[in-house]
């Protein structure tokens, strides 16, 4: 073994520690609520079709962008709550806080709606902390976090007329959107408090159901700590016929080339059998972070993309 | 040769309408069902100023090749001074401008670095120390100041550089190229 890879082993080895503790109080919290963990496959002959997330190719099948496609399957077979700690895979996703692989944990809840969903990740997330330590005030990159709930919400509406003077509900900008969320509204958050940013435009939807009275947004939730974004929430969408016109625009714009998506046949099949449900994904390497204090994605990981 | 973002690094260089610059850091963001968004700090080549564009996920950036190569100081040309590629031994005039106060140390036969970008030369570094003769060892200058200690001498190469007062014509000097500074005397006359 290399000097440097001893060495920096040695260095994470307790933030590895750390997370094994996290991953056990995350099944132990899911127990205790009654869900199924699962496992679903990683190579895949489809995977969703999301206009910026981009699949690795393996011999024609694909390595796994999200499990949401089969959990939704065992949903519509009847499973009730599931859960599932897996890994995914996303094309040309590397940063500080993006490795290409990364752990992810994801939840659906029979009969629950977003909010739901948001009400249980301020559980999960204050009793995992609560197994690193008392209180529920964390320290990150210097800044003091209170985990208490409930966490501060608000709205994509409010949050972007309040720090970038326009609203995308009323008039969506795509090429606005992304780059004002990351400059202008995720730095007016709260350093010291989660913040939920609830209610997406309807064009942003991905996987959620619109509102029901006001079909310009979607019920999608997500959860920023520190800086870090941690989660992303559905009110889920279980109209099969919504859904298959949403991943043909998504088919039509990525096109035939070396990002064409296959329809999802056999999801949307069963998608007429969902109950009702709301989930969410939730990045694991990024909770972990936040309950090591670590700045980078690689301080958590043992074996980051350039290291493996 | 045209690139994804994506595919940029930290030992990148990049053709920007006309320019080449090399880029020093790559900061990825990407909301997780967003645009990825790519900060790229980068450096003018040609200027060395520093600044950063943001691109998009799918932009497609002018990749280009930058290597330096060894060559050999042949003659002075007009405006232009005369280098050979001391594996190719090809020729290749580089412009005084383009040299700018280095050209005052360059000396016959010496081994400097040339920046290629394609055939073309963008830069000439020499060595960071030269070891020069003196050959008029009393020049007055308006510029610089005669001290007590300090006084401007010529050197074979007809830059000016200011020495202490023991230097003497004949003696060889080792001159600091980056600042034009003298260093040391390295033998005495």
């Amino acid at each position: 073994m290399s000097r440097s890879e001893t060495l920096r082993l040695k260095q994470i080895k307790a933030n590895l520690e750390r997370r094994a503790i996290i991953l056990d109080g995350i099944r132990a919290f899911f127990k205790k609520e009654g869900f199924l963990e699962v496992e679903t496959p990683l190579l895949v002959p489809q995977a969703a079709p999301e206009q910026f997330i981009a699949p690795f190719t393996v011999n024609g099948w694909f390595l796994s962008t999200s499990p949401e496609m089969h959990m939704k399957r065992l949903l519509a077979a009847g499973y009730g709550s599931v859960f599932q700690i897996t890994h995914c895979f996303r094309k040309g996703e590397r940063g500080q806080l993006h490795n290409p692989e990364f752990a992810m944990l994801e939840w659906y809840r029979v009969d629950a709606d977003y909010q739901q969903i948001i009400d249980d990740t301020e559980r999960l997330v204050q009793a995992v902390a609560g197994d690193l330590g008392p209180g529920t005030t964390i320290s990150y990159q210097g800044q003091d976090i209170d985990l208490a709930r409930p966490w501060p919400r608000t709205t994509v509406s409010k949050a972007f007329r309040k720090s970038a003077d326009w609203d995308p509900v009323l008039r969506l900008d795509p090429e606005r959107f992304d780059l004002d969320l990351v400059d202008k509204v995720m730095p007016g958050f709260s350093n010291n408090r989660p913040t939920v940013l609830m209610d997406y435009p309807a064009a942003n939807a991905s996987m959620a159901r619109l509102k029901p009275g006001d079909r310009k947004v979607a019920e999608r939730a997500e959860v920023f700590i520190g800086g870090l974004e941690l989660a992303n929430a559905y009110t889920e969408l279980t109209d099969a016929a919504e859904l298959e016109k949403r991943f043909r625009k998504v088919i039509e714009e990525t096109g035939d080339g070396e990002g064409h998506r296959p329809m999802p046949r056999r999801f949307l099949k069963a998608m007429a059998d969902l109950p009702a449900c709301g989930g969410i994904a939730l990045g694991v390497d990024r909770l972990v972070m936040l309950l090591c204090d670590a700045a980078s994605i690689d301080e958590v990981v043992a074996f980051p993309r350039e290291l493996a | 040769m045209s690139i994804e973002i994506s595919e940029v690094n930290r030992n990148t260089k990049l053709l920007i309408d006309g320019v080449p610059f090399a880029v020093e850091d790559v900061n990825f963001v990407k909301p997780g069902k967003g645009r990825a968004i790519y900060r790229i700090r980068m450096r003018n080549l040609f200027d060395g100023v520093a600044k950063e564009i943001t691109y998009h996920s799918g932009d497609r950036v002018e990749e280009v090749s930058i290597v330096a190569h060894d060559m050999q100081y042949l003659y002075e040309e007009g405006d232009h001074r005369v280098f050979m590629d001391t594996e190719s031994y090809e020729q290749h005039p580089v412009s005084k401008d383009l040299l700018g106060n280095k050209a005052q140390f360059l000396k016959e036969s010496m081994i400097v670095s040339a920046v290629m970008m394609g055939t073309r030369i963008i830069g000439v570094d020499l060595p960071k120390f030269v070891e020069l003769k003196v050959v008029e060892s009393a020049v007055s200058t308006r510029t610089d100041t005669v001290t007590a200690q300090m006084k401007a001498v010529r050197v074979e190469t007809g830059a000016t550089v200011n020495v202490p007062t023991f230097v003497k014509e004949g003696d060889t000097l080792k001159i600091d190229t980056r600042t034009g500074t003298y260093v040391e005397r390295v033998t005495k006359k």
